[in-house]
């Protein structure tokens, strides 16, 4: 078991022939996941990696039955391309591309949240289930088969966690990133509980980061409705406030989002917080 | 990014809010040309990107031309709070009967515009937020509805607004919240919004932040950045695609991933050191770009030594490694380096780094290991 993605996922690419998205087609191909092909308008009728391209997400879902959907399309047009899986009926889309303006994001939530699609993302990793599917840019040979799932809003954080996981002979269900974006489509909550539901998922680490209030959600989250453990780790603790580090999410406005906050909010919420992270599978 | 007030409420003349008809001079003899022009009592305003101006005395009224010169005089070349004053807004001063605030934002819990009024304008209104929450009116916006009148009926009924000056009111609260939308921005503010000598709505000070990543398509908002008062090296690092936040510490860091970079910071301080920025070099960096990073760590003379932390996913290791030598041979680094590569091509990427046994680099294995290397080569150690 796992959670969002697995053998059963039927993957397509939108952006599948350009340089990002054709490097981790391939990628995602040699690690076992079902890509069942890609959209790039303008080049329907044409096939890359031996997958078949289409012009546009309905023509590929009616010819291919997808459930699953990664974005790898520039920033100026992603929002477009989230509307059109949205209007396609995929069940879950992952968008990886950074840089989305954030007003496009509002209007991409509002109309998520009116149909039965989940997006991942943006500005994230994506997501994988080891040994099963790798769906995004996260390498795959850092992780391992287990029973602890991850879940951040970092990108190359994620990896080093992870990699200090198997390094440490603990193993994953799935490593889930949510994106450094203010406004994403599945947050730390969301995830949680699909943890909590999922039967082969013993114990959870989260990574979280400054900015917003999504892990004081989760702490209260945690506290009132999960039953397995969770390790935490918050990257800022450094970061001066009102200026923007890196991901546009994580920023210190007004005196909240800091990363004390959010370890205090964690802990009282029975969370063993990690000071760095390789401390994190001795926690475990 | 942020824009100055004078920009911003050019910006709000655009959608018809009614602003002061002063002028922005980098002089004292231009402010007195101005404020002979307007004929009236003036205030200059120091233009910089920080609050607290008043309190600084950055904004100061005058009754003549003369007296505005003065100001001016004073004013400009002050710093406040690290910034120097290189430019004077000068406005005809106005008759304040009434402080209102009114500001749309964007709200991150509720994923959607707010739009915030106050009776109580004038002041810091994170100030009035945190004594007096109930005195601000908030309206969240659907993005597919827009701002609907009744919304702005709300907030005129609830901050208590004269009727007669109701309609003034919808009219600039409407071109606000086009100005927000139309600009990509995540902050525009009237603070304060004041009812003038004539019984009219004036907006006498405003504030915009526009939204980096949608700077793509306003290329003239993008032009009006002001770079005058951020460390040379940011700006450097922005034309290089870098994502870079000066710091006061001592340890010079280069990490791809804005998480990683963080973490890698954090680190330092964990094992007794400070870091002297935050420096990410993204996804996919090529040699060109750590070499352009690495300049831009040697140039604050603050830094006492230079940590590397590399995980390759998309990032290799290996083109990391090249970057490095790279970077050396047109920028000379006496300091010491430690450097861990881990990740995608991480044996090609040792090798390259093994074969060019450079005297001042250290390798690390793990963040730990790489930290402590760091933070004792920082001390001489």
């Amino acid at each position: 078991m796992a959670i969002l993605v697995d053998s059963n996922t039927r993957l397509l690419v939108q952006g599948i022939t350009g340089r990002e998205g054709l490097f981790h087609t391939e990628q995602m191909i040699e690690y076992g996941t079902n890509v069942v092909g890609g959209v790039t308008p303008g080049k329907g009728g044409e096939w890359v990696l031996g997958k078949p391209v289409f012009d546009t997400v309905k023509a590929a879902r009616d010819a291919t039955d997808a459930n699953a959907s990664v974005i790898y399309v520039p920033a100026a047009f992603a929002a477009d391309a989230i509307f059109e899986a949205i209007d396609a009926g995929i069940e879950l889309i992952v968008c990886i591309t950074e840089g989305i303006p954030v007003l496009d994001m509002m209007k991409v939530r509002a109309r998520l949240d009116q149909s039965s699609s989940r997006l991942v993302g943006p500005n994230c990793p994506g997501l994988l289930t080891p040994g099963q599917a790798k769906v995004g840019i996260m390498p795959g040979h850092i992780a391992t088969p287990g029973n602890v799932g991850v879940v951040s809003r970092s990108g190359t954080l994620t990896y080093e966690v992870v990699y200090a996981l198997t390094q440490a002979g603990i193993g994953q269900t799935t490593c889930v990133g949510i994106g450094g974006d203010p406004i994403n489509g599945t947050s730390f909550i969301d995830v949680l509980q699909m943890f909590e539901d999922d039967p082969a998922t013993e114990k959870v680490v989260l990574i979280g980061e400054i900015g917003g209030t999504d892990e004081e959600k989760a702490a209260t989250f945690i506290a009132q409705s999960m039953t397995k453990p969770v390790v935490a780790f918050v990257a800022g603790r450094t970061a001066p406030p009102g200026r923007r580090m890196g991901h546009a999410g994580a920023i210190v406005e007004g005196g909240s989002g800091t990363a004390e906050d959010k370890i205090k909010a964690l802990a009282e919420a029975g969370v063993r917080v990690a000071e760095h992270p390789e401390q994190i599978p001795e926690l475990l | 990014m942020n824009l100055h007030e004078y920009q911003s409420k050019l910006r709000f003349a655009e959608f018809g809010i009614p602003i002061p008809q002063g002028k922005v001079a980098h002089d004292p003899q231009q402010v007195y040309e101005i404020a002979k022009d307007l004929g009236r009592p003036v205030v200059v305003k120091a233009q910089v990107l920080t609050g607290g101006r008043g309190k600084a005395g950055g904004v100061k009224l005058a009754q003549t031309p003369e007296e505005a010169q003065a100001r001016a005089d004073e004013i400009l070349g002050m710093t406040i709070r690290g910034h120097k004053v290189l430019k004077v807004l000068v406005d005809p001063a106005a008759e304040i009967k009434a402080e209102l605030y009114l500001g749309v934002t964007n709200d991150r819990a509720a994923r959607k515009p707010v739009i915030m009024a106050s009776a109580e304008g004038g002041m810091d209104i994170e100030e009035v937020n945190r004594i007096s929450p109930e005195k601000i009116i908030r309206a969240h916006v659907d993005p597919f509805l827009g701002l609907r009148d009744y919304q702005i009926r709300n907030l005129a009924y609830g901050i208590d607004l004269p009727r007669d000056l109701w309609k003034q009111f919808m009219h600039i609260a409407r071109a606000l919240y086009r100005c927000y939308v139309e600009s990509d921005a995540t902050l525009a503010e009237i603070n304060p919004l004041i009812i003038d000598g004539e019984g009219n709505l004036l907006a006498v000070d405003g504030k915009m932040s526009i939204d980096d990543n949608a700077l793509f398509r306003h290329p003239d908002l993008a032009e009006m950045r002001d770079t005058s008062a951020e460390p040379p090296a940011e700006t450097e690092a922005r034309a290089a695609g870098l994502s870079y936040v000066k710091l006061d510490g001592e340890i010079g860091c280069m990490v791809n991933g804005a998480g990683l970079a963080m973490a890698t910071m954090d680190m330092t301080q964990l094992f007794g050191g400070s870091p002297a920025n935050f420096l990410d070099i993204g996804g996919g960096a090529r040699a060109d770009k750590v070499a352009a990073a690495l300049r831009i760590i040697v140039s604050d003379p603050n830094v006492k030594a230079i940590l590397v932390n590399i995980f390759g996913g998309i990032t290799r290791a290996d083109e990391v490694a090249r970057g490095i030598l790279e970077a050396l041979e047109t920028v000379k680094i006496d300091l010491p380096l430690v450097v861990r590569l881990v990740g995608t091509n991480e044996e090609e990427a040792h090798q390259i780094m093994a074969d060019a046994a450079l005297p001042n680099m250290v390798s690390a294995t793990s963040l730990a290991d790489a930290a402590q290397k760091a933070v004792a080569a920082a001390r001489g150690m």
